[in-house]
């Protein structure tokens, strides 16, 4: 294990607090004047490659109630599998697609909502390809260290059979808590349960 | 042809080190706090990638919550302040080109949000939102004023310590951070749940800005240094072994 003095370890988290919105989706709360538009909010720039899909959903508390003040971002491979990112050295990621995207829940419904593709599948460390995934990051008052947790599809039954961290899970009856339910065509809906019996798993990675 | 790759590794979350994520004192993590133990497995490229923006996001004023939501000819009230360091890793590689944004409550303690009821005035030339993105040696720098202490529903009678809310990217999604940085002297930090939420003084050390009279600008503005630590990434290189043999 690597010991690293206090100096130069990871600055400590501490909660985004219930006003997120002003620093990272201001014309969300009405802050219009600064920015053309909040980042994160647009993931397609054009004509994209694969199928387009809605994926939404809630995040619930321990009460059952849901969240109102929360933010999520996602991070994700395009239908190829390849990261818009400076270190995908595998390929040219769809140029019409961020790959990132960031929502603020609707501060009466709680529902989120992207706008997105369904990503291809990508290889992890040992070249295994792992099933579609989308990686996801939760941040709220009442939430000390931002939460990480992925969405899988719950119609890729194959993939999923074999990707190398659904497949690590031991309590195998939580792993329904990382499918994406597909409502419809394009539709798929992900809930976070932040505990209960329902809770989702999160990600220590 | 000699061919060099990389495999990037990034250090442990230290949990520890960070608030736990039940902290009772704080009220609203008690049902907001996941109680079963998290996964780990080797990260792989979804989360050793992550979103990248370049400088041409930025605008001239986007570091300058004194004047970005200040009509012309006006300025926000407070006082003035920059505050600025320096973003490097956990083995102090400096993390250039990376997107830092910041919120704050006005000079009275009072944020511009809908769902804000603190009845401390609101200033109309302060909005509280900045960002800016890391130079090449990983300095980055705000004009800002003094945010004000205020008090949140939680004990009967709790106070925030003066604080700027920081969002850090890094360069791979595994480093993504939310912070806060609080003020050199501030009595309230010791008395604040959140702040207690950190089991170390090294911890709360670690978030509070130093004035550094040294970046002060005489008749002006003073100044904070705070400078951030996201996780290190120990990039192991080795050279692949030449074409042919």
């Amino acid at each position: 294990m690597v010991h690293i003095r206090d100096n130069f370890k990871e600055s400590p988290s501490q909660t985004a607090g219930p006003y997120v919105h002003i620093g990272c989706t201001p014309n969300f709360t009405g802050i219009k004047d600064l920015y053309n538009s909040d980042l994160g909010s647009l993931m397609k720039f054009g004509p994209i490659k694969g199928e387009e899909i809605t994926l939404k959903g809630t995040i619930f508390d321990g009460n059952g109630e849901s969240l109102k003040d929360a933010m999520i971002e996602i991070w994700q491979a395009d239908s190829a599998g390849l990261y818009n990112s400076p270190k995908e050295i595998r390929g040219q990621a769809d140029p019409n697609f961020s790959g990132w995207g960031r929502c603020a829940v609707n501060l009466k419904t709680g529902l989120y909502n992207f706008e997105t593709v369904k990503p291809g599948r990508v290889p992890n460390a040992e070249g295994i390809l792992q099933a579609p995934h989308i990686t996801v990051w939760i941040v709220a008052r009442g939430i000390n260290v931002g939460l990480h947790t992925r969405v899988y599809f719950s119609d890729e039954v194959k993939d999923n059979s074999s990707d190398p961290i659904l497949t690590r899970i031991v309590e195998s009856e939580r792993t329904q808590t990382l499918l994406a339910l597909k409502e419809r065509k394009g539709l798929y809906k992900f809930d976070i349960h932040l505990q209960g019996s329902q809770e989702t798993i999160f990600f220590d990675i | 042809m000699k061919v060099q790759s990389k495999i990037d590794s990034y250090l442990k979350r230290d949990r520890a080190w960070h608030p736990k994520a039940l902290s009772p004192s704080y009220k609203s993590s008690i049902y907001r706090s996941p109680q079963s133990k998290l996964l780990s497995f080797p990260a792989t490229q979804s989360e050793e990638t992550g979103p990248v923006f370049g400088h041409d996001l930025i605008g001239k004023l986007d570091n300058n919550l004194i004047h970005n939501s200040a009509k012309q000819g006006q300025s926000a009230i407070g006082p003035r302040i920059i505050v600025f360091g320096r973003l490097i890793d956990e083995y102090k590689r400096p993390i250039p080109n990376s997107l830092i944004e910041i919120w704050q409550a006005n000079s009275g303690g009072r944020y511009r949000h809908m769902n804000e009821t603190y009845l401390a005035a609101l200033d109309p030339n302060f909005s509280g939102c900045g960002r800016t993105l890391t130079d090449e040696n990983g300095n980055y720098e705000f004009s800002t004023i003094m945010p004000g202490p205020y008090p949140w529903p939680n004990g009967p009678n709790d106070w925030r310590p003066a604080h700027i809310h920081f969002s850090i990217f890094g360069d791979a999604f595994t480093q993504r951070l939310i912070t806060q940085m609080y003020f050199e002297g501030d009595p309230l930090i010791q008395k604040c749940p959140i702040v207690s939420t950190l089991k170390s003084t090294r911890a709360v050390e670690r978030l509070t800005g130093f004035l550094d009279m040294t970046k002060t600008v005489p008749m002006d503005s003073l100044a904070y240094k705070f400078d951030i630590v996201i996780r290190g990434n120990q990039q192991i290189f080795f050279e692949n072994k030449p074409e042919g043999s």
